[in-house]
């Protein structure tokens, strides 16, 4: 059991869930209650790391990343170091991938606060804000604990683009799913069938949890 | 009775609106009109919630919209109370947060004394914390009521307040509604496509026709009265016919299809105007059989039946008349109409009151 490399996971994924829930409910809220053009093609965007293959999108990552392109380079300007192979590296890259996961259930959560709800906010005087935080954020709550547990589970699971972006630093860039892969190639099956069995139980429980929230939002009669 | 609500907007898209009308403390004033006429549309530019291209709305001192200033309140600032088609009840917050929340953070210690006072206003003792889906259709719509008044609003707005209930409760709402006014002084603007409701509870009525107000004033006023023949069928009057004015010896008469009819009152008409004309059923009399009836050599009129549909102890007569082909419905007792002999095809006759006629110049 490699736990440095579960503690390292468990960071990771507080790190892209702590970016992304203010991103996505920024987003999720806009694209919920905006009608515009080029809508779809933003929607699109949003939904592409869902179909993207992981080393695709890792490969684009490793470029952008590289410190003759601008990114990579303005990243090592600031810290002195590159992204590539890094902790911030596979951080951005998680956070770039996990974006439907964060954005799509607080969407589809604002989705079923009506109109005439915020209206009535208004009319009853609350400000935008107040009517965001008493009104719309109570109602929406499950849609943000939905993207909450997705983005950190799909995150402790992730494989692909960190191997890409990342390699496989112990303390680094090694999370548990990679670290499996590499107990796997050291026929270490002992260690890989304990983290494996952690990551089972972990995704399940989360997924159970989504489907509790979720029912509990139909039952308080947001339609 | 100086306006505490004055309204005029103006606007041709994307909405088309031309409306011009004031609300009283203590006035209820209803917006009527069909489906799509700009009824709530005016109701939202009122709460702040719609923005007209054109216009200017004032409340008391305050101007809450001057568009050729650039003024726009936003309806948090305009404090007015509203009560949506469909309730708009926070369904998270119980009926007492509900109004709480509406009293702002300034309700302080008290807001919850004053939330369950004003729910039993509304006659929801008990229920302050029954959540929205635990309160039946009626139970939610006084709640609506009581939070839009929670806010101590300057003009109550209230959007079909009773068409998400069934016949019973709605004619309890009503009755509710009309002892809780008395209560306020503040305007209230309400919008219904249930001509009897507007009638029934408001003090005035505005008909509404592609966001133009056509006509504005007290409900037997209008209903009897009516500007033109556009409004009478937007009121779903029966009985409007064509015809001219004509002058006998000064006094002037009514031309109807080669006939002349006496009206008591014309307007300053020249002579041979054409006219639009009412007559509303109530001032149709039928002639009994065989025997002189009151008002017999009023206007009399001779026709064929062609309709005689028994509604329990009123019947529904059409009459087409012997010259010019017009129908004229009216209603008489079944119990008259049976004595009489009334059924399809036979010939009756009935007097039009003059007094009760009622002449519209012709739009042009």
């Amino acid at each position: 059991m490699d736990w440095t490399a579960f503690w390292l996971s468990l960071e990771l994924a507080a790190w892209t869930t702590a970016i992304l829930l203010p991103i996505g409910i920024v987003v999720g809220r806009w694209l919920a209650y905006h009608r515009f053009r080029g809508r779809g093609f933003v929607e699109a965007l949003v939904a592409l790391p869902l179909v993207l293959p992981p080393t695709v999108l890792g490969y684009y990552l490793l470029v952008t990343f590289s410190t003759d392109q601008p990114v990579g380079a303005f990243w090592q300007s600031l810290t002195g170091s590159g992204l590539n192979f890094s902790f911030p590296g596979i951080v951005i890259a998680s956070v770039i991938f996990n974006i439907p996961f964060a954005i799509q259930p607080v969407q589809r959560a604002f989705e079923t606060v009506p109109m005439h709800l915020r209206e009535a906010a208004w009319c009853s005087g609350l400000s935008p804000w107040r009517t965001f935080r008493r009104v719309e954020l109570p109602l929406v709550w499950p849609g943000v604990v939905s993207a909450f547990v997705l983005t950190f589970v799909h995150t402790i699971g992730e494989f692909g683009v960190v191997l890409m972006v990342g390699g496989a630093i112990d303390g680094e860039t090694r999370t548990v799913a990679i670290a499996i892969y590499d107990r796997v190639q050291a026929f270490d099956e002992e260690a890989a069938g304990a983290m494996s069995l952690l990551l089972l139980v972990t995704s399940f429980v989360a997924i159970a949890l989504v489907y509790a929230l979720a029912g509990k939002r139909r039952s308080i009669g947001v339609r | 009775m100086s306006a505490e609500l004055a309204v005029r907007l103006q606007a041709t898209d994307p909405i088309p609106l031309a409306v011009d009308f004031g609300v009283s403390r203590w006035e209820m004033l209803a917006l009527v009109g069909p489906s799509g006429s700009g009824k709530t549309t005016v109701l939202r530019a009122i709460a702040g919630l719609h923005r007209p291209r054109q216009g200017e709305i004032d409340c008391g001192s305050d101007c809450w919209l001057d568009t050729a200033r650039g003024i726009h309140w936003r309806p948090q600032m305009r404090r007015v109370g509203m009560v949506f088609q469909d309730y708009a009840l926070f369904p998270h917050l119980t009926a007492q947060e509900n109004l709480q929340i509406a009293m702002g953070d300034g309700g302080g210690v008290h807001s919850g004394d004053r939330a369950r006072d004003l729910l039993a206003r509304v006659r929801l003792k008990g229920l302050e914390e029954r959540y929205p889906e635990q309160l039946s259709g009626g139970q939610q719509q006084r709640v609506a009521v009581a939070r839009a008044l929670a806010r101590d609003p300057r003009v109550l707005l209230l959007d079909e307040p009773f068409s998400a209930v069934d016949m019973m409760t709605r004619a309890r709402l009503q009755r509710e509604l009309a002892l809780l006014r008395q209560e306020i002084d503040i305007p209230i603007v309400l919008v219904t496509h249930d001509l009897q409701e507007a009638q029934t509870i408001a003090d005035r009525i505005c008909v509404l026709h592609n966001g133009r107000s056509l006509q504005t004033g007290a409900p037997a006023e209008v209903f009897a009265r009516p500007c033109s023949a556009h409004v009478a069928r937007l009121l779903g009057l029966h009985n409007v016919f064509a015809g001219s004015i004509v002058r006998r010896d000064g006094t002037p008469r009514l031309q109807w299809h080669g006939r002349e009819l006496e009206v008591a009152e014309v307007a300053d008409l020249p002579e041979a105007t054409p006219v639009d004309w009412y007559i509303p059923d109530a001032d149709i009399l039928l002639h009994r059989r065989g025997r002189p009836s009151r008002g017999e050599r009023e206007n009399p009129v001779e026709g064929v039946v062609e309709e005689c549909v028994r509604l329990g102890s009123q019947s529904s007569v059409v009459l087409r008349s012997r010259e010019g082909g017009d129908r004229i419905r009216f209603e008489v007792s079944t119990h008259a109409a049976r004595r009489n002999g009334i059924e399809p095809g036979v010939t009756a006759r009935v007097s039009l009151l003059a007094r009760a006629i009622h002449v519209m110049p012709r739009a042009t």
